[in-house]
Protein backbone atom coordinates (compact mmCIF):
# COMPACT_ATOMS: atom_id res chain seq x y z
CA UNK A 1 0.00 0.00 0.00
CA UNK A 2 1.20 3.46 -0.80
CA UNK A 3 -0.25 6.83 -0.06
CA UNK A 4 0.67 10.45 -0.17
CA UNK A 5 0.24 12.57 2.89
CA UNK A 6 -0.41 16.26 3.00
CA UNK A 7 0.17 18.14 6.20
CA UNK A 8 -2.22 20.79 4.90
CA UNK A 9 -4.19 20.83 1.65
CA UNK A 10 -2.38 22.72 -1.07
CA UNK A 11 -4.31 25.45 -2.85
CA UNK A 12 -2.27 25.47 -6.06
CA UNK A 13 -4.07 22.50 -7.68
CA UNK A 14 -7.37 24.40 -7.47
CA UNK A 15 -5.70 27.56 -8.75
CA UNK A 16 -4.24 25.54 -11.60
CA UNK A 17 -7.69 24.18 -12.42
CA UNK A 18 -9.04 27.74 -12.53
CA UNK A 19 -6.32 28.69 -15.01
CA UNK A 20 -7.32 25.77 -17.24
CA UNK A 21 -10.98 26.81 -17.04
CA UNK A 22 -10.20 30.42 -17.90
CA UNK A 23 -8.17 29.15 -20.86
CA UNK A 24 -11.22 27.20 -22.07
CA UNK A 25 -9.49 23.82 -21.85
CA UNK A 26 -12.14 21.28 -22.87
CA UNK A 27 -10.24 18.00 -23.04
CA UNK A 28 -7.82 16.75 -20.40
CA UNK A 29 -5.82 13.60 -20.99
CA UNK A 30 -4.06 11.95 -18.07
CA UNK A 31 -2.56 8.79 -16.70
CA UNK A 32 -3.55 8.52 -13.03
CA UNK A 33 -0.96 10.32 -10.93
CA UNK A 34 -0.75 11.14 -7.23
CA UNK A 35 0.72 14.60 -7.83
CA UNK A 36 -2.16 15.55 -10.13
CA UNK A 37 -4.87 13.77 -8.13
CA UNK A 38 -6.67 16.92 -7.01
CA UNK A 39 -6.57 18.46 -10.49
CA UNK A 40 -7.77 15.22 -12.09
CA UNK A 41 -10.68 15.04 -9.63
CA UNK A 42 -11.67 18.64 -10.47
CA UNK A 43 -11.56 17.87 -14.21
CA UNK A 44 -13.66 14.73 -13.79
CA UNK A 45 -16.26 16.68 -11.82
CA UNK A 46 -16.57 19.36 -14.51
CA UNK A 47 -19.21 18.58 -17.12
CA UNK A 48 -17.62 20.91 -19.67
CA UNK A 49 -14.34 19.00 -19.65
CA UNK A 50 -13.83 15.65 -21.35
CA UNK A 51 -11.58 13.81 -18.92
CA UNK A 52 -9.76 11.13 -20.89
CA UNK A 53 -7.92 8.51 -18.90
CA UNK A 54 -5.06 7.15 -21.01
CA UNK A 55 -3.11 3.91 -21.00
CA UNK A 56 0.09 5.76 -21.86
CA UNK A 57 0.94 9.44 -22.12
CA UNK A 58 1.68 9.44 -25.85
CA UNK A 59 -2.02 8.83 -26.42
CA UNK A 60 -2.60 12.25 -24.89
CA UNK A 61 -0.36 13.93 -27.45
CA UNK A 62 -2.39 12.46 -30.31
CA UNK A 63 -5.60 13.32 -28.44
CA UNK A 64 -4.52 16.96 -28.23
CA UNK A 65 -3.96 17.05 -32.00
CA UNK A 66 -7.42 15.65 -32.68
CA UNK A 67 -9.03 18.00 -30.18
CA UNK A 68 -7.42 20.97 -31.89
CA UNK A 69 -8.63 19.82 -35.32
CA UNK A 70 -12.09 19.84 -33.76
CA UNK A 71 -11.63 23.34 -32.34
CA UNK A 72 -11.11 22.40 -28.70
CA UNK A 73 -8.18 23.19 -26.44
CA UNK A 74 -6.71 20.41 -24.36
CA UNK A 75 -4.11 19.74 -21.71
CA UNK A 76 -2.04 16.66 -20.92
CA UNK A 77 -1.29 15.84 -17.30
CA UNK A 78 1.52 13.45 -16.52
CA UNK A 79 4.26 12.35 -14.21
CA UNK A 80 7.89 12.79 -15.19
CA UNK A 81 8.14 9.19 -16.40
CA UNK A 82 5.39 9.96 -18.92
CA UNK A 83 7.58 12.47 -20.71
CA UNK A 84 9.70 9.62 -21.99
CA UNK A 85 6.59 7.91 -23.33
CA UNK A 86 5.68 10.98 -25.40
CA UNK A 87 8.89 11.56 -27.32
CA UNK A 88 8.09 10.25 -30.78
CA UNK A 89 4.47 11.39 -30.73
CA UNK A 90 5.63 14.95 -30.07
CA UNK A 91 6.85 14.86 -33.68
CA UNK A 92 3.19 15.28 -34.61
CA UNK A 93 3.03 18.51 -32.61
CA UNK A 94 6.16 19.94 -34.19
CA UNK A 95 5.44 18.78 -37.76
CA UNK A 96 1.94 20.28 -37.74
CA UNK A 97 2.47 23.06 -35.18
CA UNK A 98 -0.34 21.93 -32.92
CA UNK A 99 -0.75 23.69 -29.58
CA UNK A 100 0.30 21.25 -26.83
CA UNK A 101 0.00 22.12 -23.16
CA UNK A 102 1.67 19.70 -20.74
CA UNK A 103 1.72 19.76 -16.96
CA UNK A 104 4.37 17.46 -15.53
CA UNK A 105 4.68 16.41 -11.89
CA UNK A 106 8.18 15.41 -10.92
CA UNK A 107 9.47 12.21 -9.40
CA UNK A 108 13.03 11.19 -8.81
CA UNK A 109 14.51 14.58 -8.02
CA UNK A 110 14.05 15.36 -4.32
CA UNK A 111 13.62 13.06 -1.32
CA UNK A 112 12.79 10.24 -3.71
CA UNK A 113 12.29 6.88 -2.06
CA UNK A 114 12.29 4.89 -5.28
CA UNK A 115 15.60 5.01 -7.16
CA UNK A 116 13.95 3.65 -10.31
CA UNK A 117 12.26 7.04 -10.72
CA UNK A 118 15.60 8.81 -10.97
CA UNK A 119 16.78 7.88 -14.50
CA UNK A 120 13.79 9.45 -16.30
CA UNK A 121 13.24 12.12 -13.67
CA UNK A 122 16.78 13.40 -14.19
CA UNK A 123 16.33 13.97 -17.94
CA UNK A 124 12.81 15.41 -18.15
CA UNK A 125 13.86 18.98 -18.85
CA UNK A 126 16.46 18.28 -21.57
CA UNK A 127 14.17 15.68 -23.15
CA UNK A 128 11.32 18.15 -23.46
CA UNK A 129 13.66 20.81 -24.82
CA UNK A 130 15.02 18.39 -27.42
CA UNK A 131 11.39 17.86 -28.46
CA UNK A 132 11.06 21.60 -29.14
CA UNK A 133 8.95 22.15 -26.03
CA UNK A 134 9.15 25.34 -24.02
CA UNK A 135 9.82 24.42 -20.40
CA UNK A 136 9.16 26.30 -17.17
CA UNK A 137 9.88 24.76 -13.81
CA UNK A 138 8.13 25.78 -10.60
CA UNK A 139 9.14 24.99 -7.04
CA UNK A 140 6.93 27.32 -5.02
CA UNK A 141 3.12 27.48 -4.90
CA UNK A 142 2.95 31.14 -5.91
CA UNK A 143 4.84 30.35 -9.13
CA UNK A 144 2.23 27.88 -10.39
CA UNK A 145 -0.42 30.24 -11.75
CA UNK A 146 1.87 32.61 -13.66
CA UNK A 147 3.87 29.71 -15.09
CA UNK A 148 0.78 27.88 -16.34
CA UNK A 149 -0.78 31.08 -17.67
CA UNK A 150 2.41 31.71 -19.60
CA UNK A 151 2.46 28.13 -20.94
CA UNK A 152 -1.16 28.53 -22.09
CA UNK A 153 -0.20 31.67 -23.97
CA UNK A 154 2.85 30.00 -25.53
CA UNK A 155 0.97 26.86 -26.54
CA UNK A 156 -2.18 28.42 -27.96
CA UNK A 157 -0.73 31.75 -29.02
CA UNK A 158 2.33 30.40 -30.75
CA UNK A 159 0.99 26.97 -31.83
CA UNK A 160 3.69 24.96 -30.11
CA UNK A 161 4.41 22.65 -27.20
CA UNK A 162 4.80 24.20 -23.76
CA UNK A 163 5.30 22.35 -20.50
CA UNK A 164 5.24 23.34 -16.86
CA UNK A 165 7.26 21.10 -14.58
CA UNK A 166 5.88 20.93 -11.06
CA UNK A 167 8.81 20.02 -8.86
CA UNK A 168 8.80 17.39 -6.16
CA UNK A 169 9.47 20.13 -3.61
CA UNK A 170 6.15 21.68 -4.56
CA UNK A 171 4.19 18.45 -4.57
CA UNK A 172 5.80 16.89 -1.54
CA UNK A 173 7.76 13.68 -1.51
CA UNK A 174 5.78 10.49 -1.91
CA UNK A 175 5.39 8.84 1.48
CA UNK A 176 5.28 5.05 1.55
CA UNK A 177 3.20 3.54 4.31
CA UNK A 178 2.16 0.01 5.14
CA UNK B 1 -12.49 -13.07 -48.77
CA UNK B 2 -9.72 -10.53 -48.95
CA UNK B 3 -10.15 -7.09 -50.45
CA UNK B 4 -7.86 -5.05 -52.65
CA UNK B 5 -6.95 -2.06 -50.48
CA UNK B 6 -7.52 0.75 -52.97
CA UNK B 7 -10.89 -0.65 -54.02
CA UNK B 8 -11.89 -1.15 -50.38
CA UNK B 9 -11.00 2.46 -49.51
CA UNK B 10 -12.89 3.69 -52.57
CA UNK B 11 -15.98 1.74 -51.51
CA UNK B 12 -15.83 3.09 -47.95
CA UNK B 13 -15.54 6.71 -49.10
CA UNK B 14 -17.62 6.63 -52.30
CA UNK B 15 -20.83 8.11 -50.89
CA UNK B 16 -19.21 9.94 -48.05
CA UNK B 17 -21.56 12.34 -46.26
CA UNK B 18 -20.51 15.96 -45.78
CA UNK B 19 -19.86 15.47 -42.09
CA UNK B 20 -17.54 12.45 -42.34
CA UNK B 21 -13.92 13.21 -41.44
CA UNK B 22 -11.22 10.62 -42.06
CA UNK B 23 -7.94 10.04 -40.24
CA UNK B 24 -5.93 7.64 -42.38
CA UNK B 25 -2.99 5.95 -40.67
CA UNK B 26 0.50 6.71 -41.90
CA UNK B 27 1.80 5.01 -45.01
CA UNK B 28 -0.45 2.94 -47.19
CA UNK B 29 -3.77 4.07 -45.70
CA UNK B 30 -2.84 7.71 -46.29
CA UNK B 31 -1.94 6.88 -49.91
CA UNK B 32 -5.20 4.92 -50.26
CA UNK B 33 -7.32 7.77 -48.92
CA UNK B 34 -5.65 10.27 -51.24
CA UNK B 35 -6.07 7.89 -54.18
CA UNK B 36 -9.79 7.66 -53.42
CA UNK B 37 -10.00 11.43 -53.98
CA UNK B 38 -8.24 14.29 -52.24
CA UNK B 39 -10.51 15.84 -49.66
CA UNK B 40 -10.30 18.71 -47.15
CA UNK B 41 -11.78 16.36 -44.55
CA UNK B 42 -8.81 13.95 -44.63
CA UNK B 43 -6.16 14.41 -41.95
CA UNK B 44 -3.35 12.67 -43.81
CA UNK B 45 -0.75 11.20 -41.50
CA UNK B 46 2.88 10.94 -42.54
CA UNK B 47 4.02 9.89 -39.08
CA UNK B 48 2.64 9.62 -35.52
CA UNK B 49 2.57 5.83 -35.74
CA UNK B 50 0.20 4.47 -33.10
CA UNK B 51 -1.62 7.78 -32.80
CA UNK B 52 -4.32 7.63 -35.47
CA UNK B 53 -7.10 6.28 -33.23
CA UNK B 54 -6.39 8.89 -30.54
CA UNK B 55 -6.39 11.73 -33.06
CA UNK B 56 -9.78 10.42 -34.14
CA UNK B 57 -10.95 10.34 -30.52
CA UNK B 58 -9.92 13.94 -29.87
CA UNK B 59 -11.77 15.11 -32.96
CA UNK B 60 -14.83 12.98 -32.22
CA UNK B 61 -15.09 14.31 -28.64
CA UNK B 62 -14.65 17.90 -29.81
CA UNK B 63 -17.28 17.61 -32.56
CA UNK B 64 -20.05 15.22 -31.51
CA UNK B 65 -22.19 16.14 -34.52
CA UNK B 66 -19.49 15.17 -36.98
CA UNK B 67 -18.60 11.60 -37.92
CA UNK B 68 -15.00 10.46 -37.60
CA UNK B 69 -13.49 7.39 -39.26
CA UNK B 70 -9.95 6.32 -38.46
CA UNK B 71 -8.80 4.01 -41.25
CA UNK B 72 -5.43 2.50 -40.49
CA UNK B 73 -3.23 -0.54 -40.93
CA UNK B 74 -2.69 -3.50 -38.63
CA UNK B 75 0.86 -2.41 -37.77
CA UNK B 76 -0.23 1.12 -36.88
CA UNK B 77 -3.09 -0.20 -34.75
CA UNK B 78 -0.78 -2.63 -32.96
CA UNK B 79 1.48 0.25 -31.93
CA UNK B 80 -1.48 2.05 -30.36
CA UNK B 81 -3.37 -0.93 -28.98
CA UNK B 82 -3.94 0.83 -25.66
CA UNK B 83 -5.95 3.50 -27.44
CA UNK B 84 -8.69 0.92 -28.01
CA UNK B 85 -8.98 0.60 -24.23
CA UNK B 86 -9.09 4.39 -23.91
CA UNK B 87 -11.83 4.58 -26.57
CA UNK B 88 -13.67 1.78 -24.78
CA UNK B 89 -13.81 3.97 -21.68
CA UNK B 90 -14.92 7.09 -23.57
CA UNK B 91 -17.57 5.39 -25.76
CA UNK B 92 -17.78 8.18 -28.36
CA UNK B 93 -20.95 7.84 -30.39
CA UNK B 94 -19.46 9.17 -33.59
CA UNK B 95 -16.14 7.34 -33.94
CA UNK B 96 -15.29 4.34 -36.10
CA UNK B 97 -11.95 2.56 -36.22
CA UNK B 98 -11.33 0.55 -39.38
CA UNK B 99 -8.21 -1.59 -39.69
CA UNK B 100 -6.98 -2.68 -43.10
CA UNK B 101 -5.34 -5.92 -42.04
CA UNK B 102 -2.91 -7.59 -44.41
CA UNK B 103 -0.66 -9.08 -41.76
CA UNK B 104 2.37 -7.14 -42.99
CA UNK B 105 4.32 -3.96 -42.34
CA UNK B 106 4.06 -2.61 -45.88
CA UNK B 107 6.17 0.54 -45.70
CA UNK B 108 9.23 -1.20 -44.29
CA UNK B 109 9.46 -4.09 -46.72
CA UNK B 110 6.54 -6.39 -45.97
CA UNK B 111 7.70 -7.98 -42.72
CA UNK B 112 5.07 -10.09 -40.97
CA UNK B 113 2.90 -8.37 -38.35
CA UNK B 114 1.51 -9.97 -35.20
CA UNK B 115 -1.88 -10.53 -36.84
CA UNK B 116 -0.31 -13.30 -38.92
CA UNK B 117 0.52 -15.17 -35.74
CA UNK B 118 -2.87 -15.34 -34.13
CA UNK B 119 -3.35 -11.84 -32.72
CA UNK B 120 -6.98 -11.01 -33.46
CA UNK B 121 -7.67 -7.27 -33.48
CA UNK B 122 -11.43 -7.86 -33.54
CA UNK B 123 -11.16 -9.79 -30.27
CA UNK B 124 -8.94 -7.06 -28.82
CA UNK B 125 -11.50 -4.39 -29.71
CA UNK B 126 -14.31 -6.45 -28.24
CA UNK B 127 -12.30 -7.01 -25.08
CA UNK B 128 -11.73 -3.26 -24.80
CA UNK B 129 -15.46 -2.66 -24.64
CA UNK B 130 -16.06 -1.40 -28.18
CA UNK B 131 -19.77 -2.27 -28.47
CA UNK B 132 -19.93 -2.95 -32.18
CA UNK B 133 -17.15 -5.01 -33.75
CA UNK B 134 -17.20 -6.31 -37.29
CA UNK B 135 -14.98 -8.67 -39.23
CA UNK B 136 -15.80 -7.80 -42.82
CA UNK B 137 -16.16 -10.91 -44.96
CA UNK B 138 -17.73 -9.90 -48.28
CA UNK B 139 -18.69 -7.01 -50.55
CA UNK B 140 -22.09 -6.62 -48.92
CA UNK B 141 -20.36 -6.32 -45.54
CA UNK B 142 -18.01 -3.67 -46.88
CA UNK B 143 -20.90 -1.66 -48.31
CA UNK B 144 -22.71 -1.96 -44.99
CA UNK B 145 -19.58 -0.70 -43.23
CA UNK B 146 -19.54 2.35 -45.52
CA UNK B 147 -23.07 3.14 -44.35
CA UNK B 148 -22.18 2.54 -40.72
CA UNK B 149 -19.30 5.04 -40.90
CA UNK B 150 -21.99 7.65 -41.50
CA UNK B 151 -24.59 6.39 -39.07
CA UNK B 152 -23.43 3.88 -36.45
CA UNK B 153 -24.30 4.71 -32.85
CA UNK B 154 -21.46 4.21 -30.46
CA UNK B 155 -17.87 3.43 -31.24
CA UNK B 156 -17.41 0.84 -33.93
CA UNK B 157 -14.42 -1.30 -34.81
CA UNK B 158 -14.10 -3.12 -38.10
CA UNK B 159 -11.37 -5.30 -39.52
CA UNK B 160 -11.13 -5.35 -43.29
CA UNK B 161 -8.88 -8.17 -44.49
CA UNK B 162 -6.86 -6.95 -47.46
CA UNK B 163 -4.45 -8.61 -49.86
CA UNK B 164 -0.79 -7.87 -49.21
CA UNK B 165 -0.24 -6.06 -52.48
CA UNK B 166 1.44 -2.69 -52.79
CA UNK B 167 -0.30 -0.41 -55.28
CA UNK B 168 1.71 2.51 -56.67
CA UNK B 169 2.25 5.27 -54.14
CA UNK B 170 0.25 8.41 -54.66
CA UNK B 171 1.33 11.09 -52.27
CA UNK B 172 -0.84 13.85 -50.80
CA UNK B 173 0.28 17.15 -49.29
CA UNK B 174 3.23 16.59 -46.98
CA UNK B 175 3.32 19.89 -45.08
CA UNK B 176 1.79 19.12 -41.68
CA UNK B 177 0.79 22.71 -41.01
CA UNK B 178 -1.05 22.91 -44.35
CA UNK B 179 -2.82 19.58 -43.71
CA UNK B 180 -3.84 20.69 -40.22
CA UNK B 181 -5.13 24.09 -41.31
CA UNK B 182 -7.10 22.59 -44.16
CA UNK B 183 -8.85 20.05 -41.93
CA UNK B 184 -9.58 22.67 -39.27
CA UNK B 185 -11.21 24.96 -41.83
CA UNK B 186 -13.24 22.00 -43.11
CA UNK B 187 -14.41 21.31 -39.54
CA UNK B 188 -15.48 24.94 -39.14
CA UNK B 189 -17.38 24.71 -42.42
CA UNK B 190 -19.02 21.41 -41.47
CA UNK B 191 -20.09 22.86 -38.11
CA UNK B 192 -22.27 25.34 -39.99
CA UNK B 193 -24.08 22.71 -42.07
Amino acid sequence: MTATTDTEPAVWPDQLFDVLKRADIRQVGYVPDAGHSRLIARCKADSEIHDVVLTTEEEGVALAAGAWLGGQRSALLMQSSGVGNCVNMLSLIRACRFPMLMLVTMRGEWQEFNPWQVPMGSIVEPTLKLCDTHVAKVERPEQVVPAVQNAVQLAFGDDRAAAVILSQKLIGAKVWVK
Amino acid sequence: MMFERRAAMATLLADRPNNLFVVPGLGSCTWDAFAAGDDDRNFYLWGAMGGAAMIGLGLALAQPKLRVAVITGDGEMLMGLGSLATIGVQQPNNLSIVVFDNGFYGETGMQASHTQSGVDLVDVARGCGIPRVLDIADDAGLRELAELLASAEGPLFARVPITPDEPPRVLPEKDGVAIKERVRRAVEKAEQL
